[in-house]
């Protein structure tokens, strides 16, 4: 499997998903610089975390008009498999891929620290080798990841199944406390309608290691690796239903 | 011709930076300042030959980029020349 890792300006963990991907689990990987207008025959494009353009004027909001973008959104069209990690959630969002935006975190203070969050579904190219309801102890590091949708939107998301993931404590309960920035309703993650666009805030590429605290966002690699493998996405029936 | 505009967070989304300012006014003695909310302000110099293609060129990049429809509105004002207030 190839994985692309696109760099933005100011993008500091493609790097991070680049040694999952290439070093931690053997697979073909690629870094995409955000001026060039194609994927070089990616199975998995990853736009990871950071600070792209500097989060001037809003957390993803130059980078959506980046060339590669243009590549990305015909690739996620066609149904490839696209994870958007912390900053790449924003410029997912900032591109209208996935729904909702995001605000400064509640209490205005950037988090550092490990989480952790329940995997809501399990039928998405990133979640399928996790059990329902799998809790991921896995970092988080950002200012700005108060997610925010409008209620109908919230409903329409509830009812597509399209919430991904959710901040618990670690006995897999939502809690105001669990909820790191304040987003509604506990989202950390969540998928487009075809499921085959995630993005979430906590960063899985930097837990494929003990070494470095945690392993548990391996799944999330596995996950797409596996859903590659089968020749068709998970999710798909679904969206065509 | 110049526009400013005027990005702020929707009356129902929450802003964070407003309530911590307002909460720190309160706490410096200023109870009758009763809310803040806290926006973006943008000055575009305009090749725009009328007051109406300003607007609709500031309209324009305000739904772009300036502003996120999710969680933010704006407002613009056109003015026909550069006006400036010294304090």
């Amino acid at each position: 499997m190839k994985f692309a890792v696109v760099v933005f300006p100011g993008s500091n963990c493609d790097h991070d998903a680049f040694h999952a991907a290439k070093e931690v689990l053997g697979q073909d990987a690629e870094f995409v610089w955000h001026k060039e207008t194609d994927l070089r025959g990616a199975d998995v494009v990853i736009l990871p975390g950071g600070f792209s353009h500097g989060d001037y004027l809003r957390t993803g909001a130059i980078a959506r008009f980046s060339p590669v973008m243009n590549a990305v959104k015909s690739f996620a069209a066609a149904g490839g498999p696209v994870l958007g990690i912390c900053n790449g959630f924003q410029i997912l969002l900032e591109a209208g891929l996935l729904p909702g935006a995001m605000l400064r975190n509640r209490d205005l203070k950037f988090h550092c620290e490990h989480v952790h969050v329940r995997v809501e579904q399990t039928d998405t190219p990133f979640t399928l080798a996790c059990l329902p309801k799998q809790v991921l102890r896995i970092p988080i590091a950002h200012g700005e990841g108060n997610y925010f949708i409008a209620p109908e939107e919230l409903r329409r998301l509830e009812q597509n199944h399209q919430i991904v993931f959710r901040y618990v404590n670690a006995g897999g309960e939502v809690t105001d406390e669990a909820n790191p920035n304040g987003s509604l309703d506990s989202i950390a993650g969540i998928c487009n309608e075809q499921r085959n666009v995630v993005g979430l805030m906590p960063h899985p590429e930097r837990a494929c290691e003990l070494a470095v605290g945690s392993a548990d966002g391996l799944v999330m690699f596995e996950s797409v690796i596996a859903a590659l493998a089968q020749g068709t996405l998970p999710g798909a029936e679904r969206a065509s239903a | 011709m110049r526009a400013r505009v005027f990005v702020t967070l929707k009356p129902s989304v929450f802003d964070p930076q407003g309530k911590t300012i307002v909460d720190a006014l309160h706490s410096l003695g200023y109870g009758g300042v009763e809310d803040v909310r806290q926006g973006k302000y943008f000055e575009l110099e305009l090749a725009a030959e009328s007051s109406e293609n300003a607007r609709s060129l500031a309209s324009e990049v305000a739904d772009k980029l300036l502003a996120n429809p999710v969680i933010e509105s704006y407002r613009i004002e056109v003015v026909d020349s550069p006006s400036v207030t010294t304090k």
